[in-house]
C-alpha cells in the first residue's frame, strides 16, 4: 500500500470510527446482546456438557466463542447501514469529488467495523475470563482469538458493505441481516457438528464456513493449539474478506460511476 | 480577476437512463469568474447536468469541459479544479464542522498549519468560527449550507458548482448566502454554476440564466433581456364597486389582452396601446374608480410560461 494511499485509508477509518462511537445507541446494544444470549445459553444449555463426547464441562468456555461471531455479525450491520447513509445523504458523492481513492474509501469504511469488532472482541475476552473461562492455548491464544474475531468482524464488515453498495439503503441492509443471522444459527454454535443428531441440520453446519470460523476460535479455548481447526477459522475469514472484498469492490464501481 | 481563463464549455451533452433521456443534449458556453443561473423545475435535468459536469456521471454523448479539462477524460484534474455543493448538505451529523473541513482537507493533500489556518479563515468566513466545535446534528439548515459552502471552498476551486443551494433556508441565511456567492464571483473570480427553482435567486445572483425544461435548454440570457424579450407589463385594476367590473373589462381590453387577474379585478398585459398613465387618464376620463391599481413587471417565471407554456411552480406535475 502506497502512502498516500494509507493516509488516505486513515483518514477515511478514522471518520469512520469516530462515527460509529459517537452513536451509542447504535453499539451499545448489538455489543450488550450477544453477553446476554451467552450468559442465558452457558445457563440453559449446560446440561449439554453431560452428553458423551462433549469436548468440556464449561458451557460458558464453549459458547464464549459465539459470541465474537455475533458481535461481528452485528457490527457488519452497523458498517453497512453507516455506508447506505453516506450514500443517501450524498457524503459519498462529496468523498467521490476529492482525490480519494475508490479503495481507500471501502478499506477506511471497513475501519469502523474493525474497530467495533476489535471492542468486542476485548469485552467478550474479559468478560468470559471473568467469569471463569480457562483459555487452553493461554495468553499467545488469547492474542490470537483477538487477531481472528477482528478478521471475522473484517470479513462481515466488508459484507455488510457491499450490500449498502448494492442496495443504496439502511432499509435494504436490514432486511438482508436476519439471513445472515439464520446463517450463524445453523452451525456449531450450540453443539460440536458430531454431537447434532439431526441430519440435515448437520449437514448444513459442515457445509456453513461460519461452523469453522467458530470452532477456530472454540479450540483456542478448550483444546489448546489445534492446527487444523485454526488453518480452517483463518482460512474461513480470510476466504470471506476476500470474497466480501472482491464484491464491494466491483459494487463500488456501480455505484461510483465518476469519471 | 477570473482565477482560470476557461470556464464550463459543453456541446451536445446528452444523459439516458435507460429509457429515458434526463439531459438531451445541451450546450453551454459559461465564462470565467461569471454566474450562471440554471433554472428549471424539479426533473427538468438541473442535477443530472451538475453531475456530468462535476464527473460523478460519465455523459452518454456529446462533450463538455470545465477549467479547461475534458469531464470524461480528465476526471481527477477536474475535481481539483471544482468545489461543489450538491442538492441537501451533504454532512454527517455526527461529526462537527471542524472534523468535516479538516478530512475535506487532508483528502485534498492540505495538511499542517496551513490546512488549521484555512480552516478557520473559512468558519470565519461563513460564520461559524463559534460553532465549528459542535456536531452537525446540532446545525440548522442555513448552518448546513454555510458549512457546505465552506467544504467546497477548502482547496481554493476556480470553478463552484451549487446544486440548489438555498432550499428551504430562511431568507436572512438566502440572502447571506448569495452575498457570499456574488462576493465569490466578483473578487475572487471564481466561476459559478448555480442550479435553482427560485426565480429570485436566479434574477439577484446570475449573470446568465439558463432555462431547462424536459432536458432541453430552451432560453438562455440576461434575466434583464430574457424578461425584455416575452415581456410587457401587466396592469390589473380592482374596482371599487363589484357592479362596475364589466365596465371596467370593456375599458382595460383596449390596452391589451386579457391574463389572470385576482377575484374580483381584471389584468391585462399592455400591448403597447398606451402605458400605466395611459390607463389612469382612462379610468379618470370614463369616472371608473379604482380600489386598487397593480403594475406588474415581467419575471422568469414569465419567461418560463412563454417558453414552456407552464408556469414554473406549476411544471414540476408536468
Amino acid at each position: 500500500m502506497s502512502r498516500g494511499l494509507a493516509h488516505q485509508v486513515a483518514l477515511i477509518a478514522r471518520r469512520s470510527i469516530v462515527r460509529t462511537f459517537r452513536q451509542p445507541g447504535t453499539w451499545i446494544p448489538p455489543l450488550l446482546f450477544p453477553l446476554m444470549l451467552m450468559a442465558v445459553n452457558s445457563n440453559g444449555l449446560r446440561a449439554a456438557t453431560h452428553l458423551p463426547g462433549f469436548p468440556t464441562r464449561s458451557f460458558l468456555a464453549f459458547f464464549l466463542p459465539f459470541s465474537f461471531l455475533q458481535g461481528a455479525l452485528f457490527a457488519s450491520g452497523i458498517a453497512g447501514t453507516d455506508l447506505a447513509r453516506d450514500i443517501d445523504t450524498g457524503f459519498l458523492n462529496r468523498l467521490a469529488l476529492t482525490p480519494v481513492r475508490g479503495s481507500a474509501l471501502l478499506l477506511g469504511q471497513i475501519g469502523g467495523a474493525v474497530g467495533l469488532g476489535a471492542l468486542q472482541a476485548c469485552v467478550y475476552l474479559g468478560v468470559g475470563l471473568a467469569a471463569g473461562v480457562h483459555i487452553d492455548a493461554g495468553l499467545p491464544g488469547a492474542l490470537l482469538i483477538l487477531v481472528l474475531a477482528v478478521l471475522i468482524a473484517t470479513g462481515w464488515g466488508t459484507l455488510g458493505l457491499w450490500l449498502a453498495l448494492r442496495t443504496g439503503s439502511g432499509e435494504g441492509v436490514q432486511s438482508q441481516f436476519p439471513l445472515l443471522f439464520f446463517a450463524t444459527f445453523i452451525s456449531s454454535m450450540n453443539l460440536p457438528r458430531n454431537l447434532i443428531e439431526v441430519t440435515w441440520f448437520r449437514d448444513i453446519a459442515t457445509v456453513n464456513p461460519v461452523s469453522y470460523m467458530i470452532e477456530g476460535l472454540r479450540s483456542l479455548v478448550i483444546v489448546g493449539w489445534d492446527a487444523q481447526a485454526l488453518l480452517l477459522g483463518f482460512g474461513f475469514a480470510l476466504a470471506l474478506i476476500a470474497c466480501s472484498l472482491l464484491l464491494a469492490t466491483r459494487q463500488l464501481k456501480v455505484r461510483m460511476t465518476r469519471t | 480577476m477570473s482565477r482560470s481563463d476557461k470556464g464550463i464549455h459543453a456541446e451536445g451533452l446528452v444523459r439516458r437512463f435507460k429509457d429515458v433521456e434526463a439531459v438531451a443534449g445541451i450546450d453551454l458556453e459559461i465564462r470565467p469568474g461569471e454566474i450562471y443561473g440554471f433554472l428549471g423545475p424539479n426533473g427538468a435535468g438541473k442535477s443530472t447536468t451538475v453531475h456530468m459536469l462535476t464527473t460523478l456521471l460519465p455523459p452518454t454523448a456529446g462533450r463538455a469541459s470545465v477549467a479547461g479539462f475534458d469531464v470524461a477524460s480528465e476526471g481527477p484534474k477536474v475535481r481539483a479544479a471544482i468545489g461543489a455543493a450538491l442538492q441537501e448538505a451533504a454532512l454527517d451529523p455526527f461529526l462537527t464542522g471542524r472534523e468535516h473541513l479538516r478530512l475535506q482537507a487532508s483528502l485534498h493533500g492540505i495538511a499542517g498549519r496551513r490546512r488549521d489556518e484555512l480552516i478557520e479563515a473559512l468558519l470565519e468566513r461563513v460564520g461559524l468560527a463559534q460553532a465549528g466545535s459542535r456536531k452537525v446534528r446540532t446545525y440548522s439548515g442555513g448552518m448546513k449550507r454555510r458549512l457546505d459552502l465552506a467544504l467546497a471552498l477548502i482547496h481554493d476551486p476556480s470553478t463552484l458548482f451549487l446544486d440548489e443551494p438555498t432550499t428551504g433556508l430562511d431568507p436572512q441565511s438566502r440572502t447571506a448566502l448569495w452575498d457570499e456567492v456574488a462576493r465569490l464571483a466578483r473578487e475572487e473570480g471564481v466561476t459559478v454554476f448555480l442550479t435553482t427553482q427560485y426565480l429570485e435567486e436566479a434574477d439577484v445572483l446570475a449573470d446568465r440564466v439558463g432555462i431547462i425544461d424536459h432536458g432541453r435548454i430552451v432560453a438562455e440570457g440576461t434575466p434583464a433581456r430574457l424578461k425584455a424579450e416575452i415581456g410587457k407589463p401587466t396592469v390589473e385594476v380592482v374596482p371599487e364597486r363589484p357592479d362596475e367590473l364589466d365596465r371596467l373589462r370593456d375599458l382595460l381590453r383596449r390596452f391589451g389582452s386579457e391574463t389572470a387577474a385576482r377575484p374580483g379585478g381584471y389584468a391585462v398585459q399592455l400591448d403597447g396601446h398606451g402605458d400605466l398613465p395611459a390607463v389612469i387618464r382612462a379610468l379618470d376620463v370614463e369616472e371608473l374608480r379604482a380600489a386598487e391599481i397593480n403594475l406588474h413587471q415581467p419575471t422568469l417565471d414569465d419567461v418560463f410560461l412563454a417558453k414552456t407554456g407552464r408556469t414554473l411552480e406549476g411544471a414540476d406535475e408536468a
